[in-house]
């Protein structure tokens, strides 16, 4: 980059999945018709009060411990102020003066195999605004409220990302927790998980350079590109002997290029003030302890715990932790089989060839652990073969079908019944006796051609090395 | 805290407002007998007194999180100045 460095700092937005919202009993709820799950608090009106929901500082508090944040003692919420039309009572509920959690870190792997800690200055709870609908037609905005005080938890890092790698490893391990803590779906589609991207360049050694804060940043792919156009934008404007000013820039992912926002101009003088309408949160160590003691099994534990325990390989560990539901797939399967390293085999094989061909995420895969279970203990205990179970796993995959009775049907159950055998190979040897005087005079192929009508008559269900030492015990005598 | 001009078309600008000429010179007026008033809260001798979280003494009022009805939209949407079946109407307001 021409002699310059890139500083980044991230603030990511989840939208908790707590029943309710954050200040009023509404569901929350992603879809559903525009403002029907609203009232007068997440409307704003006139005279109506905001009351907190215990869960949502949980969550908070859930997510500060598992990124080693200091827990504030006594939290409390501010007012942030700004007229837009998503925002009806004209300011949104924060948290400035008292956030519920600082000072955290998270490790990341870094590419060359080495790791870096970046520190999370700060984590917050906050209202979400509501929606906006444009209708170019008639040059009209519809608001929806639905999402109006839908609980949020900013997570602000620290400015200590040098590259999209790195960003990308953050947010890709800070949506693996939060999945894994169970407070967030982190759907990126649907913006239950939002980033936004501080960015400046400096030559090294210099003082921090004018940064630009980065919106609508919709995926992994689109952040990556956005880093890449806005370090190149502020280098040329440099190398040309322009300076650059502070400013928001809304990233365009069809033409590649991001616009710096006009509404965002002023957008640093919030006023903000605390919350008259709410009491502070007096937080003791008691309620810290219970909650760090029902913290789940976070992904870097389950890992070690599947390479410790199940023998599995760190590869394969890490296909299958990479998403909750993925492992929660996968330990499921590997109980009610017993068969754990078979399950990772089959999770990261054929469950992940089958997401890829499909496009199914991994926060909509939905598969029977059961069904999956019986197929993997079947192919382990020699009762089907492997082409079977493959396509069995498909049938289950495509048509959800009771493996039992799929197999059964397809004559897939291996015999091993050594009497159906040997009357298949009375029959052959008594329609062939060609073939078997070929094989008495010393002609190999023969033996596979017997073979081949054995099996047949057996429907492929035959366990070809019992069918083989048979028919060879047969023939021999 | 001087009012001045300059203060007074940020703050218009801040709060989306558009404001005559005479209403500003009136706001100009109101603000600083405003910020007067506050600067008397200033001669309280504060000395001694903790610094407060809220003028309120209680702490953690929480609500349990259950859902409870929502309001029926006709009722929500009832006094808006502008509306469709759905929304709320406003003007063009996205970038
Ligand atoms: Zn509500």
């Amino acid at each position: 980059m021409k002699g310059y460095e890139v500083v980044m700092g991230l603030e990511v937005h989840a939208e908790l999945s707590t029943k309710t919202k954050i200040f009023c009993a509404c569901a929350n709820k992603f879809g559903g018709a525009p403002n029907t799950h609203v009232c007068p608090v997440c409307t704003a009106m006139p005279g109506a009060l905001p009351v907190f929901n215990r869960r949502v500082l949980e969550y908070a508090v859930r997510l500060g411990l598992a990124l080693n944040c200091d827990i504030t003692r006594c939290s409390k919420f501010d007012r942030k102020n700004y007229f837009y039309p998503d925002l009806p009572a004209a300011y949104q509920i924060s948290q400035l003066y008292a956030p519920i959690c600082k000072n955290g870190c998270m490790e990341i792997a870094l590419e060359d195999g080495g790791t870096k800690t970046i520190g999370i200055h700060q984590i917050h709870m906050e209202a979400d605004a509501g929606k906006l609908i444009h209708d170019p037609a008639n040059e009209q905005t519809y608001v929806d409220y639905n999402r109006s005080c839908v609980p949020l938890l900013e997570i602000v890092s620290e400015p200590d990302f040098s590259s999209a790698a790195q960003v990308i490893a953050y947010l890709t391990k800070l949506r693996e927790t939060l999945l894994y803590l169970g407070i967030c779906d982190c759907k990126m589609q649907e913006g239950s998980i939002r980033a936004d991207v501080n960015l400046s360049v400096r030559r090294p050694g210099e003082a921090l350079g004018v940064r630009a804060e980065m919106k609508n940043l919709n995926s992994f792919k689109a952040i990556a590109r956005a880093i890449e156009y806005e370090a190149a934008r502020q280098i040329e404007v440099l190398e040309k002997g322009g300076t650059l000013v502070q400013e928001t820039r809304r990233w365009d992912d069809n033409k590649g290029r991001s616009y710096p926002m006009r509404s965002k101009e002023n957008a640093n003088d919030y006023r903000y003030f605390p919350e008259p309408d709410l009491l502070p949160m007096q937080i003791d160590d008691q309620w810290i302890e219970g909650i760090r003691g029902s913290l789940p099994e976070l992904a870097h534990e389950k890992r070690a715990r599947y390479i410790k325990d199940f023998g599995l390989s760190e590869f394969e560990a890490g296909i299958i932790t990479a998403h909750k539901n993925i492992s929660d797939l996968f330990e499921e399967i590997a109980r009610q089989s017993g068969q754990a390293l078979e399950s990772a085999r089959l999770v990261t094989g054929e469950i992940m060839r089958m997401m890829n061909n499909t496009g199914i995420l991994p926060e909509d895969l939905s598969l029977d652990a059961g069904k999956l279970a019986y197929l993997v203990k079947l192919v382990i205990e020699g009762k089907i073969n492997r082409n079977s179970y493959k396509d069995a796993l498909n049938a289950v995959f495509t048509r959800n079908v009771q493996p039992a009775d799929y197999v059964k049907e397809k004559g897939y159950i291996i015999v091993n019944d050594t009497n159906a055998v040997a009357q298949a190979i009375e029959a052959v040897i008594a329609e062939n006796p060609n073939a078997v005087t070929d094989y008495k005079s010393g002609i190999q192929k023969a033996f596979g051609f017997l073979m081949g009508q054995v099996m047949q008559k057996l429907k492929g269900a035959g366990n070809p090395g019992a069918v083989k030492a048979a028919l060879t015990e047969v023939l021999g005598s | 805290m001087k009012i001045d001009k300059a203060l007074i078309d940020y703050l218009e600008e801040l709060s989306c407002l558009s404001l005559s000429e005479e209403e500003k010179i009136r706001l100009t007026g109101d603000l600083e007998s405003i910020l007067a008033a506050m600067d008397k809260l200033n001669e309280l001798d504060t000395v001694g007194f903790q610094e407060r979280n809220h003028p309120f003494d209680g702490v953690n009022s929480f609500r349990e999180d259950i859902v409870l009805p929502s309001l029926e939209r006709e009722l929500v949407l009832q006094n808006a100045p502008q509306r469709n079946a759905e929304a709320f109407v406003v003007p063009k307001t996205v970038e």
